[in-house]
């Protein structure tokens, strides 16, 4: 066991654990935060997508002990009360069915569109390609970017 | 999930306040509860409000106007959570804003809480319309009572009930009280909405859970916290069937954070307590690391002898036989075949393939005070408490079972297997325990929609008329000893009926079955048996259309005929509308413009239509295939008939696009190995799903309202998927797919 200071939602929280805990089982068993999915565990389904330091990170194979400094974003720090573009659009849109992998998709989508503000499909198709959806919501989750991409647009003229 | 507890004010404000700040195309609740399960652990005092009105077991209204609508089947995605309850809320008069819902658990009261079938819809259409109707009438009552008015004159709508003739209005809050009084009204005095009148039903309405969903609040069986919590994994037999030996659960017990670790003898049930080891730690990381330390000796038994490459030796062998049962036997089709103008031959084959749903399997479960509390991500809660109690011999009356929702459902969820797991496991530990498998558990111990081999034989005349449908089926069973003898009995979505397109529409008709036994688990898949004989049969029929030089959508129409209605043969048949088939196929026919367009080499259309689940679906689809082979789903048109009335517009296409999108991953990657008695996949790795860039770049849902009774949509749009893209596929290519999944066949022209 070792002791890790983490930056979690621009809160400093300290645990006690095994290095080689994958951040997702930090984030789901200990710190309470289960925005986070358990999919596959090997990276491949994209559930338990965070942020390091603003970069998409499958946190299922991320060692506790590789973060060190980076400030790591779930969806339940995304926005404070829920209001990123991209909320509001998987809303509005209706995208989720069974919602399991809606958050890996969001989180995923809004380090896109800080690179790309206004992407295309295949930009779109190209990022989300390691987000796996089961039910098949892939026409609306590249709808709900694109609605997310407008509200965005339309904030910053605001 | 939204809160049960009863909302101030400011709350309801804030309900408002959003939802029109959202400016969306759809109405959505928005939830300030953070902790979903807290009224799990410790329910309010519903006793202690003695204004709450509650004309039945689905539907609360308090003081304050909240609406607390109970959704009694399980939430897995299909929408069903937020669907039924606008029904109640549509003939209520409630403002949906106004409206929470919260999902019931187990309890006798709700009736039938199982989502299977696509039969959620159509089983409580009728039921939940009345339901709220009756709490309509009884609000308008009240007021009559206190206004001292004929309640002939008054008014329900937007959440209040008003007098026309004087402009005054009370509100469903403000009525409560004087409603609970009151008694309930004779059946025949509750009158339901004219359709025409409908103001929710049909709209578009985002999901109940939309806003916990993307803000990533515990909402699922996975995210269930307890005080104390224990986690578990637990490891059965690669090899199906297989029991443990020994293990050395000494070396594990000694590992860090582990509390405890055993094996567990279990049953021989497939869909039960199978034999294994358990380890439970302190956390769910603890418990999969001191797995990867794990030694266990099994006795694998016979299974383990088991292939797929075996089981299509024999399955070939077979086809040279006849069928170890007759079906159907219309005429006589080898002397039909005999002197048929043109006969074609073909024999079809899939794999084994897995549910996989996204949130692998899981259960909590606690035992305390003398009783069990169950928290799952369940399809079918009553087959969770039975198998309880038949395996533990825990009476009913001691398990609660909590109903959450599920990441993805697709038929897995029906089967309990993983809840008495964690039941058998925490029955050992005095705290509360979580199982989570992994996805290479779920993988590996699914209950698989199962392979099956056809062999094709189909004949024409002159004019190309299809005179003659042989197919003899080769199926999968399980060796079982019933009644003093042994059997086999098919698999779970494994058999076929006699009614099955073209059955019944063909002069002469020969369709047999035969099973070859195997240890390996099946169950229903969305859309069972469908998801499979849509795709073998409207292949087929499409070779037959070409080999005669017909057009596929003209030779299908002269299948169906002028047959009207069909009743099925005998008490599992099928009954068939058949005008209500050429409705939708006309329809999409027209919607896609069949026939209309000239496609270069390389791009083509595909149809074919499909008859399930009270649902009738025809779908086309337009492909782009490149020269080396790679394919692109254009554009899919899909036409429905289920019934006369649409209940959620936006759930409804999300379903329908789903299944399409399901429907398509099946047909191009999934395939299961079997060796050795044991699934040689384990992970999305080697069984690969569908991803964003596959998916179709459009879809279109058309819904034909019709004057039939109201369905479901689970499952019925996706069987035509697959054989309207292999269709499309042969119109662009000429390449004729026989084998799934899509990646087996060579695409590549030029």
């Amino acid at each position: 066991m070792s002791q890790f200071t983490l930056s979690v939602n621009g809160e400093t929280r300290s645990i006690d654990i095994a290095g080689d805990t994958p951040l997702l089982w930090v984030l789901r068993d200990h710190l309470q935060l289960v925005g986070s999915k358990f999919g596959c565990g090997i990276g491949q389904c994209g559930a338990c997508t965070v942020h390091l330091d603003g970069e998409p990170t499958r946190a299922c194979i991320t060692p506790v002990s590789d973060i060190g400094q980076r400030k790591i974003t779930t969806i339940e720090g995304l926005s404070a009360n829920g209001e990123h573009p991209l909320q509001i659009a998987w809303r509005e849109l209706d995208v989720p069915q069974c919602g399991y992998c809606q958050a890996g998709q969001i989180m995923t989508a809004a380090a896109l569109l800080k690179k790309s503000p206004r992407p295309s499909d295949q930009e779109i198709d190209a990022e989300l390609e390691g987000n796996l959806c089961r039910c098949g919501t892939y026409l609306r989750i590249r709808a709900g970017i694109h609605r997310a991409a407008e509200i965005a647009a339309a904030r910053e003229t605001a | 999930m939204n809160n049960p507890a009863p909302q101030n004010p400011s709350r309801r404000a804030f309900i408002r306040n959003s939802a029109l700040l959202g400016g969306g195309l759809v109405l959505g609740v928005y939830v300030t509860q953070t902790d979903t399960f807290k009224h799990w652990i410790a329910k309010p005092d519903e006793a202690a409000d003695s204004v709450e009105f509650k004309p039945n077991a689905f539907i609360r209204i308090a003081p304050d106007g909240t609406v607390t609508l109970i959704s009694k089947q399980p939430e897995i995605g299909q929408g069903i959570k937020t669907s039924l309850p606008m029904v109640i809320a549509e003939e209520l008069e409630v403002d949906w804003r106004d409206v929470v819902i919260v999902q019931g658990d187990l309890d006798p009261v709700y009736g039938s809480q199982s989502a299977g079938g696509s039969r959620s819809t159509p089983t409580n259409y009728e039921e939940f319309h009345r339901l709220g109707a009756t709490a309509r009438n009884l609000l308008i009552q009240a007021a009559a009572q206190i206004w001292q008015v004929p309640a002939d004159n008054l008014q329900a709508r937007d959440s209040a009930v008003h007098d026309p003739a004087s402009g005054r209005k009370l509100s469903f809050g403000e009525l409560t009280t004087t409603a609970a009084g009151l008694p309930l009204p004779p059946p025949g005095e509750v009158k339901l909405k004219d359709p025409k009148d409908f103001k929710l039903l049909g709209t578009r309405i985002g999901g109940v859970d939309n806003p916990a969903i993307v803000t990533g609040k515990p909402l699922f069986g996975i995210d269930v916290q307890l005080p104390g919590l224990r986690y578990a994994t637990y490891v059965k037999s690669p090899a199906f069937g297989g029991k443990v030996v020994s293990a050395n659960l000494d070396e594990i017990k000694a590992l860090p954070g582990i509390v405890d670790a055993f094996s567990i003898d279990g049953t021989e049930n497939l869909k039960g307590l199978l034999p294994g080891v358990a380890i439970v730690a302190d956390s769910s990381w603890a418990a999969f690391r001191a797995r990867q330390q794990l030694r266990i000796v099994w006795d694998e038994g016979k299974v383990a002898e088991q292939s797929w490459a075996d089981f299509s030796r024999q399955a070939q062998a077979l086809s040279k036989q006849v069928g170890a049962e007759v079906l159907r036997k219309d005429g006589d089709t080898d002397a039909a075949l005999k002197t048929a103008a043109k006969a074609v031959e073909a024999a079809y084959q899939y794999p084994f393939i897995s549910h996989a749903s996204i949130e692998p399997q899981n259960a909590t479960v606690w035992f305390k005070d003398g009783g069990v509390e169950i928290w799952a991500p369940t399809q079918n809660p009553e087959a969770g408490q039975k198998i309880v109690t038949e395996t533990l011999g825990i009476p009913k009356e001691k398990i609660t079972l909590h109903i959450t929702r599920s990441g993805g459902g697709f038929g897995r969820r029906l089967i309990p297997d993983y809840l008495i797991e964690a039941v058998a496991i925490a029955q050992r530990i005095d705290a509360p325990v979580k199982l989570t498998w992994t996805r290479e558990d779920d993988l590996q111990h699914d209950q698989y929609r199962a392979g099956g081999f056809h062999f094709l034989r189909g004949g024409l005349n002159e004019q190309g008329k299809l005179i003659a449908w042989h197919n003899h089926f080769i199926t999968f069973s399980h060796p079982v000893f019933k009644d003093g003898k042994n059997s086999l009995e098919l698999g779970s979505g494994a058999n076929l009926s006699g009614d099955e397109f073209p059955g019944r529409w063909v002069e002469n008709c020969l369709l047999e079955q035969t099973p070859l036994a195997c240890g390996i688990p099946m169950g229903p898949w969305r859309a069972p048996r469908s998801n499979v004989l849509a795709w073998v049969f409207h292949s087929f029929i499409d070779e037959l259309a070409h080999a005669g030089g017909r057009d596929p959508l003209e030779f299908r129409m002269e299948i169906l005929g002028d047959q009207g209605f069909l009743p099925g043969s005998g008490e599992q048949g099928i009954p068939y509308d058949v005008n209500r088939m050429k409705h939708v196929l006309q329809h999409v026919a027209e919607k896609a413009e069949w026939g209309k367009k000239t496609y270069p080499r390389g791009q083509g259309q595909g149809i074919a239509f499909h008859f399930s689940h009270r649902g009738y679906i025809a779908q086309v689809a337009e492909v782009t295939v490149s020269p080396d082979g790679k394919l692109k789903v254009d554009r899919v048109v899909v036409s429905t008939d289920i019934g006369a009335q649409i209940v959620n517009l936006s759930g409804a296409e999300n379903q329908v696009q789903g299944s399409v999108i399901d429907g398509l991953g099946a047909l191009m990657f999934q395939e299961l190995d079997i060796d050795k008695g044991r699934i040689v996949q384990s992970n999305f790795g080697d069984y690969p799903m569908i991803r964003i860039a596959d998916a179709p770049t459009r879809i279109d849902v058309h819904f034909l309202k019709t004057d039939f009774p109201v369905t479901g949509l689970g499952e019925p749009a996706l069987p035509p998927l697959a054989p309207a893209v292999c269709n499309a596929i042969y119109a662009a290519t000429g390449i004729r797919v026989r084998q799934l999944p899509l990646s087996r066949t060579d695409l590549s022209w030029s």
